[in-house]
C-alpha cells in the first residue's frame, strides 16, 4: 500500500469540489442526433439515431430497411440460373462471393459436383472478389478518419483486380459467372500469369496501406481501445468474419467447412487479434488481404486442366428438398436455406447475410462512445448496406 | 441587370455565353451513393483512372444546398424517396439529375418487387439517365460530359422543355 501524503489528500478533495461544481454548472439536456439515411461516408444508406449526452452517446438504435429490395421473396420467381444474376447484388463489392453459396446449396440438393477445375477456379475467383472488398475497407477506413488519400490508393489498385476478374467474366463486379455444375466459360490465355502479377500489386498496396496508417500516431490514437468487442459478446451477438476474428475467436469457415472449395489442400492461414478494438478489425483484414493474394497466386499455380462444367440438365429442375450452405465471405458468413418443391424456381430462399448480424451489436457497442468514434467504429465494423438490408 | 434577366431569357447573348460557360465547367455534384452503382461513381470521381476533376466537375460538396447536380446512383426503395426529394428541394436552381444505374432508371433488376421505386422520374425530373447494372465509370463521365454540352446551349428560357439525353 503507498502512503497518502495530505497534499494529495487536499488535491483530492479540491478535485472532487471541481467536478462537482462543473457538473451543476455543465448539466446537458439530452438531445438525439441522427445520422443518416443518406452520409456521404458510407455507399449505402444506414440510419442512426443517437441519443447524447454532452458528446457522449447514451443510446444508439440503427434503423436499417432503406436498401431492402425484398430478395427472398424475388427469388421465388426467378429461375436457378436467374438468382446467381440477383444475389450478385446483395454484397456489391465481393459480389462472386454471394453465387458460390447458393450454387453450392443447388448442387448439394441436385448432386451434382463441380469438377475439380471448376472448384479450382471458383476458388480463385472467391478469392479475387474478397480481395477487391476489402481494399476498399482498407482505404475507406482512412477517410472516415478523415485522411482521403489511401481512399484514392485503394480505387486506384482495384482496378488491377477488376480488370483481371473482367478479362475471365465480362463484368467488373457483377460477374453472374457460377453455374449449377461448374462455370460459365473457362480462363482466357494468359490470364492466369497476369493474375500473379495484379497480385504483386495488391501485396505492395498493403504495404503501402501499413506504412501510411498503422504505425501513424493518430490513426493509432483513434482506433486503439474505441470500440472493444470481448469474445463471448461477439457470439452472443452472432457476429462472423473477421469481426469475430478480431476478438479472438478462431473461426473460419473457410477452414472448418470448405464444401465444394479447395482450401485444405492451399497452405494459408487464419489471423486472429486478441484485442476486439477498431485497430484489431483493421488489422486482421489487412492480414487477410494478403493471404488472399496468395491463396489467389497459389490457385495460379494449382489450376488443374479437365473440364469446366460437370453434366446437368439443359433445363434445371432441383429435386425436393433443402438445404444449408454457407461459406466465408469477405463480410462473414453468408449462408442460404433453400427448400425446393421440385419445380423451376425454388420454394422459398432464406439468406443470412454476415452484415445483418454485425450491425445489430451496433446499439451494445456505440453505448457510452463519443460522436467522432461512431463512425470509426462503424467504419471498422464494415457492412455494406445490400448485404443488411437485402 | 438584375436576375430577372436571366431566367426571362433576355440576357444579350455574349453575357448569356459567358455565363453558360462558366456554370458548365464548374458543376458541384452531390453524390447519392446508394447501391452497388455508388462504387463505380467512386471509381469515377475519386481513382485516379477515370478522375472526373478534369471535366470540371468538383464532387466534394459538403451539403446539397451547394450542389448543381446530384448523381443519384443506386436503388431508390420507396422507404428512401421522400429523402431523396427532400435533398432535391433543397438543391438551389438550376439543378441538374443524372439517374445512374438501370435501378434509378427503370427498376432494373427489381422490376417486379415489392419496395423498389421503379424510376426516380416518378418523383424528380431526370436530364440524363445512364443505363447499365451498373454502368461503367466511361458511361458516367460520357453523361456528364454530354450534360455540359446541354448546359452550354441552354436557354434558361426553355430549361425545362428540352427532352432527357439517354447515353447510349
Amino acid at each position: 500500500m503507498t502512503a497518502i501524503t495530505d497534499r494529495q489528500k487536499l488535491q483530492y478533495i479540491a478535485a472532487q469540489a471541481a467536478d462537482a461544481r462543473v457538473n451543476v454548472e455543465l448539466e446537458t439536456e439530452g438531445m438525439t442526433l441522427n445520422i443518416g439515411p443518406q452520409h456521404p461516408a458510407t455507399h449505402g444508406t444506414l440510419r442512426i439515431v443517437a441519443r447524447l449526452d454532452g458528446e457522449q452517446v447514451i443510446a444508439a438504435e440503427p434503423i436499417p430497411g432503406y436498401m431492402h429490395r425484398g430478395y427472398e421473396k424475388l427469388t421465388e420467381v426467378r429461375t436457378y440460373a436467374q438468382v446467381t444474376a440477383l444475389v450478385n447484388r446483395i454484397d456489391w463489392l465481393g459480389s462472386f462471393a454471394n453465387e458460390v453459396p447458393f450454387i453450392l446449396a443447388a448442387e448439394q440438393l441436385m448432386g451434382v459436383e463441380a469438377p475439380p477445375r471448376a472448384q479450382w477456379i471458383r476458388t480463385l475467383l472467391f478469392e479475387m472478389a474478397r480481395i477487391s472488398n476489402l481494399i476498399l475497407f482498407l482505404g475507406d477506413m482512412a477517410v472516415q478518419l478523415g485522411a482521403v488519400t489511401p481512399a484514392f490508393f485503394a480505387f486506384r489498385d482495384r482496378e488491377y483486380v477488376l480488370d483481371q476478374i473482367e478479362r475471365v467474366t465480362g463484368g467488373r463486379f457483377h460477374p453472374n459467372f457460377d453455374r449449377i455444375g461448374g462455370l460459365k466459360d473457362d480462363l482466357p490465355q494468359g490470364w492466369l500469369a497476369d493474375t500473379k502479377a495484379t497480385m504483386d500489386k495488391v501485396r505492395s498496396f498493403c504495404d503501402e496501406i501499413e506504412e501510411l496508417l498503422m504505425g501513424a500516431e493518430i490513426f493509432q490514437a483513434r482506433t486503439r481501445g474505441v470500440g472493444v468487442i470481448p469474445p463471448d459478446v461477439a457470439q452472443q451477438y452472432g457476429l462472423s468474419g473477421a469481426n469475430a476474428r478480431a476478438s479472438g475467436i478462431d473461426w473460419d469457415l473457410r477452414r472448418d467447412q470448405p464444401n465444394g472449395m479447395v482450401y485444405p489442400e492451399l497452405d494459408w492461414k487464419v489471423w486472429t487479434h486478441p484485442d476486439g478494438d477498431s485497430f484489431a478489425r483493421f488489422w486482421v483484414r489487412l492480414q487477410e488481404t494478403r493471404e488472399a493474394a496468395s491463396i489467389v497466386e497459389q490457385c495460379c499455380d494449382g489450376v488443374p486442366g479437365g473440364p469446366i462444367m460437370a453434366k446437368v440438365p439443359r433445363i434445371i429442375k432441383v429435386p425436393a428438398g433443402e438445404a444449408y450452405v454457407s461459406t466465408e465471405n469477405p463480410l462473414g458468413e453468408m449462408g442460404y436455406y433453400v427448400v425446393s418443391k421440385g419445380d423451376l424456381t425454388p420454394f422459398r430462399v432464406k439468406i443470412r447475410s454476415a452484415s445483418f448480424n454485425n450491425v445489430s451489436i451496433a446499439p451494445w457497442i456505440l453505448r457510452g462512445v463519443y460522436v467522432p468514434d461512431i463512425i470509426t467504429i462503424l467504419a471498422s465494423l464494415y457492412f455494406i448496406l445490400g448485404d443488411i438490408d437485402r | 441587370m438584375g436576375l430577372g434577366l436571366v431566367e426571362s431569357g433576355k440576357m444579350p447573348k455574349p453575357l448569356t455565353k459567358l455565363l453558360s460557360l462558366s456554370r458548365k465547367y464548374s458543376i458541384w455534384v452531390y453524390q447519392w451513393g446508394l447501391a452497388c452503382c455508388a462504387i463505380e461513381m467512386g471509381a469515377a470521381f475519386a481513382s485516379p483512372r477515370y478522375d472526373v476533376m478534369r471535366l470540371g466537375v468538383i464532387p466534394l460538396p459538403a451539403s446539397p444546398r451547394q450542389a448543381d447536380l446530384v448523381v443519384i446512383s443506386g436503388t431508390v426503395t420507396d422507404k428512401m424517396a421522400p429523402a431523396i426529394l427532400r435533398l432535391y428541394e433543397q438543391m438551389p436552381d438550376p439543378k441538374y439529375v443524372i439517374s445512374m444505374g438501370s435501378c434509378a432508371n427503370c427498376g432494373g433488376p427489381y422490376w417486379d418487387s415489392y419496395s423498389v421505386t421503379k424510376g426516380i422520374d416518378q418523383i424528380l425530373p431526370v436530364d440524363v439517365y445512364v443505363p447499365g447494372c451498373p454502368p461503367r465509370p466511361e458511361a458516367l463521365l460520357e453523361g456528364v460530359v454530354l450534360l455540359q454540352e446541354r448546359i452550354q446551349s441552354e436557354d434558361m428560357a426553355e430549361r425545362w422543355r428540352g427532352a432527357p439525353i439517354i447515353v447510349e
